[in-house]
């Protein structure tokens, strides 16, 4: 009981954090550098706990990511649910790649995620975005291995904590 | 082997039922963006979970306030001096120059006396403070801590000491969003203070950036000129700055010229800001009058009416 408690707080603790990261200023030459901390999240729960993870979850959670950005509403979610989608459809491939290969595969997800957000922003009549849109894949890329190091460390001491 | 059928027969039905799951959550978002992009849901949704969302902008926020006023108390003394020195400086300036458009006001409020207008010059503002956050590096936009219940509204203008910064595109009851002049989706209405020649400035995306898509290839306008605010539209009140031309280039058409403007306004840099409160008077045709009474005999009344006020 005690156990799954903890473990659900830190799983939705780390998705509120993330929340945070999406919302936290970064200098202005940085900025476009700034991951979908989300989908990374997202990423290593559907990795590694594919039970929590479907994707009813990642619309709830998009919607909510759609609330704090103010932008149009079911933007996040579809993106999410995307996303979410082809991490469980080769969930048991992604599980038993090598980092690089997974890193690899996290900046192709995330391109795919830009390709997404473009063609919903180019359909509600925006303008095209400038060339540095395409560049927070790569901090994607670059984050994946930290984050997924991060947390899988935080899990293991928190169950060896608890047994 | 029939087992590894089998396996594989559910492995297929499960991809199927994940497939129309992830078509009805496609289908679904997609509703849910063009009823939002037709109607605007989202800012109710926003406000109705605005306890949630207005304290998650504080807390993403507490980083750099932290960070800033670190900054703050470490700064040493010297350089507190001289800034203060300077402010000083800037005062006495700006004194002398609101001593000589007190004076200017007071003519003009004696010049429209004579002329029998109505309009007030006094600008309502409110201060209000950027919290910083950023849900989204490509949009031109940011968070400040005054809401409906400091009474500020959609539409208002929004000024930093050294020109305008964008207006208020959305509002909870304690924070509101503003969409910078710089922003791809925005545009306002300017004229070139040297020669009064009208133009519009469009948000360039780039925070340093505003252009000038459309100016005629004959149109008197240099590096280094000025522009104002020209108050047309209604939604910017006229005679503020807006940014500084930077460069002037033939379009690839061959028929306009592009300018660029560097935007007046500190608009990466502002912590306080200045949120205008009476909306300007509208620029335009007046509105078409209603004719009272039935139709054949009404104007004839009116125009006997207007004779008589003139005879008087």
């Amino acid at each position: 009981m005690n156990r799954t408690r903890a473990a659900n707080v830190f799983f939705w603790g780390s998705i509120g954090l993330c929340y945070l990261l999406q919302l936290m200023p970064l200098p202005h030459a940085l900025l476009a550098f700034k991951p979908f901390w989300l989908a990374l999240v997202l990423l290593y729960w559907a990795l590694e706990s594919p039970d929590r993870v479907g994707l009813g979850l990642a619309f709830a959670l998009g919607l909510f990511g759609d609330a704090l950005a103010g932008g149009l509403l079911g933007e996040h979610a579809l993106r999410l649910c995307v996303f979410c989608f082809i991490v469980l459809r080769f969930r048991s491939r992604l599980r038993f790649f090598p980092m690089w290969q997974q890193a690899l595969a996290v900046f192709a997800l995330l391109l795919n995620d830009r390709i997404l957000l473009l063609m919903i922003r180019a359909s509600a009549g925006e303008p095209l975005p400038p060339l540095e849109f395409w560049w927070a894949p790569i901090a994607g890329m670059v984050a994946w291995p930290w984050v997924f190091l991060l947390l899988d460390d935080l899990r293991s001491r928190l169950r060896a904590h608890e047994s | 082997m029939t087992i590894a059928r089998n396996d594989k027969a559910v492995l297929f039905a499960a991809d199927a039922a994940n497939a129309l799951r992830l078509i009805g959550y496609l289908a679904l978002a997609i509703i849910l963006m063009v009823i939002d992009h037709r109607g605007g849901y989202l800012s109710r949704l926003r406000w109705g979970l605005s306890t949630v969302i207005e304290p998650m902008y504080r807390i993403a926020a507490m980083p750099s306030q932290l960070a800033r006023d670190a900054r703050m108390s470490l700064a040493d003394r010297s350089r507190l001096t001289e800034e203060n020195a300077q402010l000083r400086r800037d005062l006495l300036l700006a004194q002398a120059r609101l001593d000589r458009v007190n004076l200017l006001r007071n003519q003009n409020r004696h010049l429209k006396q004579l002329l029998d207008a109505q309009r007030s010059l006094g600008l309502g503002v409110q201060l209000a403070r950027i919290i910083d956050v950023n849900p989204d590096p490509f949009r031109q936009r940011v968070t400040v801590d005054a809401g409906s219940n400091q009474n500020v509204h959609v539409g208002q203008a929004v000024l930093d000491a050294q020109g305008v910064m964008g207006q208020v595109v959305d509002t909870l009851p304690n924070t509101s969003t503003v969409m910078l002049i710089t922003d791809a989706a925005h545009a306002i209405p300017v004229v070139v203070d040297r020669t009064g020649m009208r133009a519009i400035a469009h948000g360039s995306g780039q925070i340093d950036t505003l252009k000038l898509p459309n100016v005629p290839i004959s149109a008197d306008i240099k590096v280094g000129d000025k522009l104002m605010t020209s108050g047309l539209g209604g939604h910017f009140p006229a005679g503020f700055p807006v940014g500084i031309v930077g460069s002037i280039q033939t379009a690839a058409d061959g028929m306009f010229v592009v300018a660029t403007a560097t935007p007046s306004a500190a608009l990466d840099r502002s912590v306080e800001v200045l949120i205008l409160h009476e909306l300007p008077d509208p620029v335009g045709p007046p509105a078409p009058a209603i004719p009272l009474g039935p139709p054949g005999n009404a104007p004839e009344p009116a125009i006997a009416v207007q004779g008589a006020g003139e005879r008087q």
